[in-house]
């Protein structure tokens, strides 16, 4: 595996607000990064630096081995940014737009075949102005890959979706990974991150306070589980580091099946919430 | 999968698209936009020809001793007003694409800064010279206005017209700056524009104005563009209606040309990529 991003020692202030306090971060190779953290915590600054949109005040920032600090055109075609908002382009069609960006790169795809893959085949020739917001964020993401990036940055890219374009948007963004691009996804949603992400830095105030595998972060995966059941009409649950001899137990007590049997661990988004409280 | 990410940034394999090739791609996408914006069109297009309709009909006197009458002179001076449409289209314009996202995006991929002005710039030459076509016809069919028939007179048609519409797009760039967002942009920018357009002798003649307005008028370039327009157009007898008895074409070049060169560096230091909130 090779490193596709590598930060040291990031900070970045706006005035009196150190929007990014010392961050490092490795991202490597055809990774899925998620980097978590609620609403002004630093990570779209932390992306926005890396994408090489602002300048940074101290560290080292190195993507695809080029300092996004001095961005050139070359190290600009290996790469694709899909923006939070934009209302651009809203009197063109889908495809002039896409066969209209494929020109900007040496190594362009072939924008049918972009447009079949972000699932817009049947709208190729409507205006982007008369798209819903879950297809227009599909023209973003068809934007950011036409040109054949190593490395794909997406910023909250399903805010303001419906449940079904957001499973639907996971999906492409998953087929892509399996390509072997690079994602880079900021998001404040934790199924989102789970769902999309071989690996979380969780951000908040500038600084990243947890990183891991989603199924294991801040000790998810070893922390007390809960078992919960129903007996004698009352619903009971006991907490345990061995939550498998508690159920064997209870299967031995209740002789077979016990009635409204759960075991659970904390979930995400109760690590989350405990890693983003400000400390006191 | 790439195995170069850590070392130094492999080399170009292919070479990258050419600026000027993807300046004329921008300009064909961006006048396919603007002729899809249907109101935005008519509007641009009727202005000018509205306001030659109504000041034409309205001063129909011919000018004493000079075999003109005062139609004519408002078909000069709104040509010199369609080659300025670049100071109002790109102002608005520009404004409204730092806004609505346009100029990020184009930030985040590898088209050269330069072609997006190419574009830009051949979008406005065309729209400006459709401008000027319209107007040529209406002055003609309705106001007898007498087309040139040296080829000397044309080539001074064609100068005024590049120097006139390249010096005040850059004006026009360097103005996209100052609204804080798209929608503020067009009331920002028109007013300028039509106060500019009185002082500067498109409905009102110069040797009507007190000196002061004609001075100010002076800095700009539309008093200039208006003033080689009414050379080609009305020709030597319409010379003494000028406050000198004559065109100054050699300082109509001149200050036309300082705008291009001033309009570039004012651009050149001035311009932002991103909106005020993107900090």
């Amino acid at each position: 595996m090779t490193t596709a991003v590598r930060v040291r020692g990031l900070t970045k202030r706006y005035g009196d607000v150190q929007a990014v306090g010392g961050i490092d971060l490795d991202i490597d190779t055809g990774e899925v990064f998620a980097i978590l953290g609620p609403n002004g915590a630093g990570k779209s600054t932390a992306v926005e630096i890396m994408e090489g949109y602002r300048t940074r005040d101290a560290g080292e920032v190195s993507v695809l081995g080029v300092d996004p600090g001095r961005p050139t055109r070359e190290w600009r075609s290996r790469i694709g940014v899909v923006l939070q908002t934009a209302d651009d382009v809203a009197e063109a069609t889908v495809r002039e737009t896409v066969r209209h960006f494929a020109g900007y790169y040496p190594n362009a795809k072939d924008p049918d075949q972009v447009i079949e893959q972000v699932g817009l085949t049947d709208k190729a020739g409507k205006r982007i102005r008369q798209l819903s917001g879950g297809q227009r964020r599909r023209v973003d993401v068809a934007l950011g890959v036409i040109g054949s990036p190593e490395l794909l940055f997406l910023d909250e890219p399903t805010t303001g979706f419906d449940p079904e374009a957001r499973r639907q948007f996971w999906e492409l963004i998953g087929g892509l990974a399996h390509q072997g691009t690079t994602i880079v996804l900021t998001t404040h949603y934790l199924d989102e991150a789970e769902a999309l992400a071989d690996r979380v830095a969780v951000v908040a105030q500038g600084r990243i306070v947890a990183e891991g595998d989603p199924t294991t972060l801040g000790g998810r995966a070893t922390a007390k589980a809960t078992v919960g059941w129903s007996e004698a009409g009352e619903h009971r649950s006991q907490e345990t580091d061995t939550p498998t001899r508690t159920v064997l137990e209870l299967a031995q007590r209740f002789d077979g099946e016990v009635p409204e049997l759960t075991v659970t661990r904390p979930s995400l988004e109760d690590v989350y919430l405990r890693l983003i409280e400000t400390p006191s | 999968m790439s195995q170069t990410a850590t070392r130094a940034p492999a080399p170009p394999l292919v070479r990258q698209p050419s600026a000027i090739q993807l300046g004329l791609s921008r300009a064909a996408l961006e006048t396919k936009i603007f002729f899809r914006e249907r109101d935005a069109v008519i509007f641009t297009f009727s202005f000018p020809i509205v306001l030659l309709l109504i000041f034409g009909s309205i001063f129909a006197d011919d000018l004493e001793g000079t075999g003109l009458n005062v139609s004519q002179l408002y078909v000069a001076g709104l040509i010199g007003s369609a080659a300025m449409t670049g100071f109002q289209n790109l102002g608005i314009g520009i404004a409204m694409d730092r806004d609505d996202g346009t100029l990020k995006r184009l930030l985040g991929t590898p088209l050269p800064r330069s072609s997006y002005f190419v574009g830009r710039a051949l979008n406005t030459l065309f729209i400006s010279f459709c401008q000027v076509v319209i107007l040529l016809i209406i002055g003609v069919a309705l106001f007898g206005l007498q087309l040139p028939s040296e080829l000397s007179t044309w080539l001074t048609f064609v100068w005024v017209f590049v120097l006139g519409v390249l010096g005040s797009s850059l004006l026009g760039i360097a103005v996209s700056s100052l609204p804080r967002s798209g929608k503020s942009a067009s009331a920002v920018i028109a007013m300028p524009f039509v106060v500019l357009q009185f002082i500067s002798g498109v409905f009102i003649p110069v040797n009507q104005l007190p000196a002061w307005l004609v001075n100010i008028a002076s800095v700009f370039p539309l008093k200039w563009m208006c003033q080689g327009f009414r050379s080609v157009f009305l020709g030597d007898a319409g010379a003494t209606l000028e406050l000198t008895n004559s065109y100054e074409l050699g300082r109509v070049a001149l200050v036309l040309g300082a705008w291009v060169v001033g309009g570039l560096l004012l651009c050149l230091t001035t311009f932002r990529w991103k909106g005020r909130r993107d900090g």
